[in-house]
């Protein structure tokens, strides 16, 4: 009866470790799939997305509907350290880099995405709400523009080409380059999974029950001492840096970017995700990662593309009129009942009537007294 | 009008003289009272006087048109709500207390958020688990002062009314105040659980917490009360002990308007036993106020 109150809705541990499993013994059967494996490799790469972008719109209840912003500057700052650059900043001021391993790109991107996530939320987070959502777009089309404008450094619409491939090294066992599809699928979903574990491990902490307060109800947050600004900045820059994480992994495996990965309907496509998957929970993103992101996979041999993007919409209004809260929690409410059906009678239901009962009744003890101070007529009555 | 007690030198709360004005609107004309430590003192009035509004003000969720709150010696203007919780001054909620989406034992760890000083680099790599430990510990010893246990894994929202009040109070001595703001904490309580709760008032003061409270609860507010301020139209028109202010007439005509048949009703019966030297019948017409 406790867990089925649980608040999270998080699914036992068992789900995520057989879904693990199974995708880590996914590649044995796909090997000669080379379309598939990509498929399943830039949806990895979006699911992390979508799992950053469900810290802030999920835990903290905060929307970034320019979360591509951060994927796409951890693209090209990673693509720019490890390709290097010349250009000059003005005042005949040159500043020329010369290429460094594709690991640290990778590290620069995440530090760069998550240092752009903190000034985003220091802008934004005193307001919050609307204004965030405001500030997020826009954030997203300025950097957008210099992406496709700043021709000398990102080479605009002519793409960076021949990004290097990401290589792993170990000190003393000397190391690899990752230039394979099963190499890539792996590393993201090692990636993945660190991610997981991160916001698994901070959703369940004091910074997360801070940010769960901030969501369920900010001012007794702040009247127990929660720094609302701190706490979501915190958030900001956590979520910005595991995108650009994404988004370094996204560059180092096509090889090429061009400013298209600034494109809002990635973002969307996140927020799909995360929504259809189930906002909130940890589960919910990664479920709806991989459904949204392989259901184009599965209609391509049925039908048109146009046709496809259709099936796409029906899908999420589907999942979303039967199971409004997302897939994640909608398939957990149905499994649950069930399980406790073979149970022994649980007072559970019993108590819920009795709350509601008592809850109406309070409420409707409550108002005559309210208001019969500002009515002393009545007294006479 | 009666003077107020005397003074030791040096209150845990002052409001001085505080204003607060929305465009033309007066919520709070001029506001001037002092809290001494280990004292529990009721802010009553009518609906619309300005005791929430004062409470916004004194937690830093409203900032003062004029005057200054001070709280042990610190003016709190400009200071924002988490702050001043930090400074020992809490306060609960008149309408939500909880955070309806957690079970009671995660309401009180939530609120025992200042409790550690856990940083961000421990909890990614897992060196937080024995403040884990210890705060659930103390979040079930806070359930147990409010008499929470049998509730610690419900969801919070699922609560009935009264209960909700007592997790706001947990939560409230979550942050180990030095004073407790309590917002009509009795609204939605039957008699039986009004009586526990003021129960729990005393105990709360026996540990030194000073308390300020505003309630409708007449019967309840004159028998935990040492003293008694009353607002009206955003104005102190009257404050001491309970005794004085049964009988003030500035607090009869306040609450129950001058000419008013149930004040002439309240006199007559007044004069009709003039032996009693209770002044019975305006506590009665107080307490009809507001049933």
């Amino acid at each position: 009866m406790t867990r089925l109150l649980s608040p999270a809705l998080l699914p036992p541990a068992l789900l995520p470790l057989a879904l693990l499993a199974g995708l880590a013994l996914l590649p044995l059967g796909l090997a000669a799939n080379p379309y598939l494996l990509n498929a399943l490799i830039t949806t990895g790469i979006l699911t992390i997305g979508a799992m950053s972008l469900n810290l802030l719109l999920g835990f903290t209840g905060q929307l970034s509907l320019g979360h591509i912003a951060f994927f796409g500057i951890g693209a090209y700052v990673s693509a720019l350290t490890s390709l290097g650059f010349d250009v000059e900043i003005g005042f005949g001021v040159r500043v020329v880099h010369e290429p460094w391993p594709a690991a640290f790109g990778f590290l620069l991107g995440v530090a760069a995405a998550g240092l752009c996530g903190w000034l985003i939320g220091r802008l934004s987070f005193r307001v919050r709400g609307a204004y965030f959502v405001i500030v997020t777009i826009s954030f997203a089309e300025v950097v957008r523009l210099v992406a496709l404008n700043w021709v000398e450094l990102t080479q605009g619409p002519l793409a960076l080409t021949g990004i290097p491939a990401l290589g792993l090294g170990l000190p003393g066992l000397g190391s690899w380059t990752l230039r394979t599809k099963v190499q890539n699928y792996y590393l993201v979903l090692a990636v993945g999974t660190l991610c997981y574990l991160l916001i698994a491990r901070l959703v369940g902490s004091r910074f997360g029950r801070a940010m769960r307060g901030l969501k369920e109800n900010e001012s007794l947050a702040l009247s127990v001492g929660i720094n609302a600004t701190r706490t979501l900045t915190v958030a900001a820059v956590i979520s910005a840096a595991m995108a650009g994480a994404a988004g370094s992994l996204y560059a180092h495996y096509l090889r090429i970017i061009d400013p298209d990965v600034f494109l809002f309907a990635t973002t969307v496509t996140m927020v799909i995700m995360v929504v259809g998957g189930g906002k909130g929970t940890l589960m919910g993103p990664v479920v709806g990662g991989l459904v949204f992101g392989l259901l184009p996979v599965a209609l391509r041999p049925v039908m048109a593309p146009e046709a496809q993007w259709i099936v796409y919409g029906l899908v999420l209004i589907a999942i979303l009129f039967v199971m409004p809260r997302g897939l994640v929690p909608g398939l957990a409410g149905l499994i649950r009942p069930r399980r406790a059906a073979g149970a022994p009678p649980r007072p559970a239901g019993d108590h819920a009537g009795a709350h509601a009962g008592a809850h109406a009744g309070a409420h409707a003890g409550a108002h005559p007294g309210a208001h019969a101070g500002a009515r002393p007529v009545e007294v006479r009555s | 009008m009666i003077s107020s007690m005397d003074s030791p030198p040096s209150p845990i709360l002052s409001v001085e003289h505080v204003g607060v004005r929305f465009g033309g609107l007066v919520a709070i004309a001029d506001l001037h009272f002092d809290v001494q430590p280990g004292e529990i003192v009721s802010l009553i009035g009518p609906n619309g006087a300005g005791k929430t509004t004062a409470f916004n003000v004194m937690t830093g969720f409203l900032r003062p048109s004029q005057g200054v709150v001070r709280f042990r010696g610190t003016a709190l203007a400009g200071l924002q709500p988490h702050e001043i919780v930090r400074l020992g001054l809490s306060r609960t909620f008149q309408r939500t207390s909880v955070f309806p989406d957690d079970s009671v034992l995660d309401n009180v760890l939530i609120g025992l958020h200042r409790r550690t000083p856990a940083r961000l680099l421990d909890t990614l790599l897992g060196r937080d688990r024995a403040s884990e430990r210890r705060l659930r510990a103390e979040a079930r010893d806070l359930l147990d002062r409010v008499g929470l246990t049998a509730r610690a894994d419900e969801k919070a929202g699922a609560l009935a009314y009264g209960e909700q009040r007592l997790v706001g109070v947990a939560l409230a001595l979550a942050t180990e105040p030095a004073m407790l703001l309590l917002d009509e904490p009795v609204s939605g309580m039957n008699a039986s659980e009004t009586r526990v709760f003021v129960g729990l008032i005393r105990a709360i003061r026996e540990r030194g917490v000073t308390i300020l409270l505003v309630e409708h609860d007449m019967p309840m507010v004159m028998a935990v009360s040492d003293r008694i301020a009353v607002l009206n139209y955003g104005r102190l028109i009257a404050q001491g002990p309970p005794e004085a202010i049964r009988s003030d007439p500035a607090v009869i005509e306040a609450y129950l308007g001058q000419g008013s048949a149930a004040r002439e009703a309240a006199m007559r019966a007044a004069q009709a036993s003039p032996a009693q030297t209770s002044p019975a019948p305006v506590s009665a017409a107080l307490e009809a106020s507001h049933a």
